[in-house]
């Protein structure tokens, strides 16, 4: 009797644990939506908008890496391939006036006839298809010949290293089909409107923020249930999750895909608001500054990895106006730092130290005991009615 | 015909016997602790600058000297990688020893900071490092003595640190106020120096009416030397057999009194060493600037996968495969070959480019994975992580 009160309570508090998490988050994004605009100037607004794209891939890196253990250095590649897909579209949209029913690039280049592949690209329902499913399907692919194989660690790593050094080879040598080096920039009109006013602009702001929610939904649907507890397991002991009867290749392949198709989302929200998609966002580096966006958030924790992605671009992009020479040597020294002594980023310390400090400052020191019997609602119930 | 297969053997020797150079300390490092170091480029880069100032340094003996200033230079970074790579691990690696991603992102930051260091390192920049080093170690090692220690340690760091920071930064804005540009100008800057091979290396070894450059055929012998002693050194001394028994079972060596701290420390810096010496080579082919090793490094990777981290000759092989492929794919040599089926030759000319040929390179290296994912030689045992 008393456990099944207890279990009906349970649920009962979790459901409304996620009906108060889901006010604060709707909260925090009308706050950005409606309040932040008014706060910032119009670079600095562009520059979280920016950044606000970037958290969309950090989550994503967040589900590999911080749940399920994958380090992947390649990220780039899907981010970039999202931001081409997007650009492709908008370059399509040539003006009646222009002389040439070609982007502007390739005439440069002599090509007289548009390449096959960009010619889906006039269709807006696919391109926005393609933002999502092409880099999910590569990264789904990728992951399937190495994972098949029991590939992990870091061979994964540096092989997802490599295939981000060959993307950007093949489209730095394309010229005729990408525009090479440059990049696709120079973008005049999306629906009509020109894609650098202001308002639309502000328009992709809130887009941005609506796509980062919904991809935070996501995320927290996958990893809140038994397939987040699989995907911890597969991190933490992968041997054990295949003796207990599981394959984990397929769920590796499965979170890797999801992963991909939320960088290539994040890529085409970013390249809308820069203006630019070249192949130099999939250098390594970049990659690998994704990962310390979340490293610095914290792992395993997704408003760490938001949280991570801002703090460090706004971060960057202040040191690197103010001291753009020892730029790098901050960089390279919050590498060290993060995985020296904050293993778990800001959210992991204030879980864990931090809750500590505050408490010792406002004087209610915590005592020790068991603190799964303190917090288990049976054992509470027990307590409570039962007496000793 | 004849001379251009001779072409793209002898090249792709040559392409490979570098990244063989390069990887050979990888391979060693990631087989005994299974840790990446990102910064192994950046190690080849410092082999590179070294090289540099050691023959700038011979220029002012006079003439002899800069004849040879090449096998100075080997030694000089060999030792200078090294001990920067003994710094590493001593400093970073092995508190981070079983958990290899962290490890990565570590020298990762590591090499970012060894790339903006060659940048920007100036007089100001080495006297405040030295001057900060001195304070903050040389009071910890005061504090130290004292008997609580223990309970003050956290303290002691949380005012050092500042500290010392503080007077260094205030030495080195002093010193650059008062000598302005003598001392804040950068030895190297960003842009990337030359390093002029002597002169017995130039020109060529004439074959029909192909040359092969002595400087390539200098790095054939030195990456040749480099093999020998390595496989000497692990198979012949007493640290070899320790370093190879590390490898194969830790926790057994260490319960059988072999001290693996310092076993790591040795190889780390034996193959930190060997970056710099590659270093030192890759300097003879061309230019070098701060951002030289990440033009390496990710083949040499390729190298430690395609080889497997068991035996050195897995590393030989993989390095010479990956080189010869990529040289002759690169130069279009099979488009000509295979000129007489059109659609194979257009497949091969599209890939007949530097960037290209990698391309094509790293796909033969994943379907290569779907038959061998542990690499050529893989380390035999029973082990479910293995």
């Amino acid at each position: 009797m008393a456990a099944e009160i207890a279990v009906e309570r349970r649920i009962d508090s979790s459901k409304r644990r996620l009906i108060v998490e889901a006010a604060i988050v709707l909260a925090i994004a009308l706050f950005f939506i409606l309040v932040v605009p008014l706060l910032l100037s119009d670079f600095r607004l562009n520059l979280m908008g920016r950044f606000l794209a970037l958290a969309i891939v950090a989550l994503g890196i967040d589900l590999i890496w911080g749940f399920t253990g994958l380090l992947s250095l390649g990220h780039g590649i899907f981010f970039t391939l999202g931001g081409y897909a997007i650009a492709m579209y908008i370059k399509l949209q040539i003006p009646e006036s222009a002389s040439s029913r070609l982007p502007e690039f390739m005439s440069l280049y002599g090509v007289t006839e548009l390449p096959w592949f960009w010619k889906p690209f006039y269709s807006f329902p696919f391109t926005a298809l393609a933002v999502v499913l092409i880099p999910g399907i590569l990264a789904g692919l990728l992951g399937y010949v190495i994972f098949r194989n029991r590939i992990r660690g870091v061979y994964f790593s540096i092989l997802t290293q490599a295939a981000t050094i060959i993307f950007f080879n093949f489209f730095n040598g394309q010229q005729k089909l990408f525009n090479g080096t440059n990049g696709l920039t120079d973008f005049q009109t999306i629906f009509g409107a020109k894609v650098n006013s202001p308002g639309t602009q502000y328009t992709f702001y809130i887009l941005t923020i609506i796509v980062l929610v919904f991809a935070y939904a996501l995320c927290r649907w996958l990893t809140s249930g038994r397939f987040g507890r699989l995907l911890v397991a597969i991190r933490d002991d992968e041997s054990r999750v295949r003796f207990t009867g599981y394959d984990p290749t397929g769920f590796k392949v499965l979170v890797f895909a999801i992963s991909g198709a939320l960088a290539g989302l994040s890529g085409a929200f970013f390249t809308l608001q820069t203006g630019i998609i070249s192949p130099n966002s999939m250098n390594i580096a970049f990659s690998i500054e994704m990962v310390i966006w979340v490293a610095v958030g914290g792992r395993a924790s997704l408003v760490g990895a938001i949280l991570g992605a801002l703090v460090v671009n706004f971060a960057k992009s202040l040191l690197s106006e103010k001291f753009p020479d020892i730029w790098l040597f901050f960089q390279g020294g919050l590498f060290l730092l993060v995985v020296m002594f904050l293993p778990d980023g800001i959210i992991g310390w204030l879980r864990t130290r931090g809750k500590d400090l505050f408490r010792a400052a406002t004087g209610r020191k915590r005592i020790m005991t068991y603190p799964s019997l303190e917090e288990d609602p049976e054992v509470e119930y027990e307590r409570k009615n039962l007496g000793d | 015909m004849f001379t251009g297969i001779l072409d793209g053997i002898f090249n792709g020797l040559s392409v490979g016997s570098v990244l063989l150079l390069a990887a050979l300390g990888l391979a060693i490092v990631f087989g005994l602790m299974g840790v990446i170091n990102m910064a192994h480029g950046e190690l080849m880069m410092l082999g590179a600058y070294t090289t540099f100032v050691v023959q700038n340094g011979f220029k002012q003996l006079g003439a002899p000297w800069t004849q040879f200033y090449i096998f100075f230079a080997v030694i000089a970074a060999f030792l200078v990688a090294a001990l920067v790579g003994l710094a590493l691990e001593r400093g970073v690696i092995r508190y981070l020893y079983g958990r290899p991603l962290e490890t990565l992102l570590a020298t990762w930051g590591v090499s970012l900071i060894l790339q903006q260091f060659v940048r920007s390192v100036n007089w100001v920049l080495v006297i405040g490092l030295i001057l900060f080093c001195l304070l903050f170690f040389g009071g910890l090692w005061i504090v130290k003595r004292r008997p609580d220690f223990e309970r003050i340690r956290n303290w002691a760091i949380a005012i050092l640190l500042p500290l010392s920071a503080a007077i260094s930064f205030a030495v080195g804005s002093v010193l650059s106020k008062t000598y302005k540009l003598a001392v804040t100008k950068p030895w190297f800057g960003a842009q990337n120096v030359d390093v002029t091979a002597p002169k017995w290396l130039l020109g060529g070894l004439p074959i029909g009416n192909y040359q092969l450059p002595y400087t390539r055929m200098f790095i054939m012998v030195l990456t040749v030397l480099c093999v020998l002693g390595i496989y000497f050194f692990l198979n012949k001394t007493p640290w070899g057999l320790r370093i190879r028994s590390v490898t194969q079972n830790r926790n057994m060596s260490a319960c059988l009194g072999i001290p693996t701290q310092k076993v790591d420390a040795l190889t780390f810096a034996l193959g930190s060493g060997l970056a710099g010496i590659a270093g030192c080579a890759v300097s003879l082919l061309g230019s070098v600037g701060p951002n030289t090793g990440q033009n390496y490094i990710v083949n040499t990777f390729m190298v430690v996968v395609v080889g497997g981290v068991g035996k050195l000759v897995g590393t030989i092989v993989g390095a010479m495969a990956i080189g010869i492929t990529d040289y002759i794919v690169g130069t279009g040599i099979l488009a000509q070959l295979f000129a007489p089926i059109p659609p194979l030759a257009n497949f091969f000319t599209f890939f007949a480019t530097t960037s290209m040929a990698k391309v094509m390179v790293f796909f033969l290296i994943v379907v290569f994975l779907q038959f061998r994912p542990a690499g050529l030689f893989p380390q035999k045992g029973r082990t479910v992580d293995a």
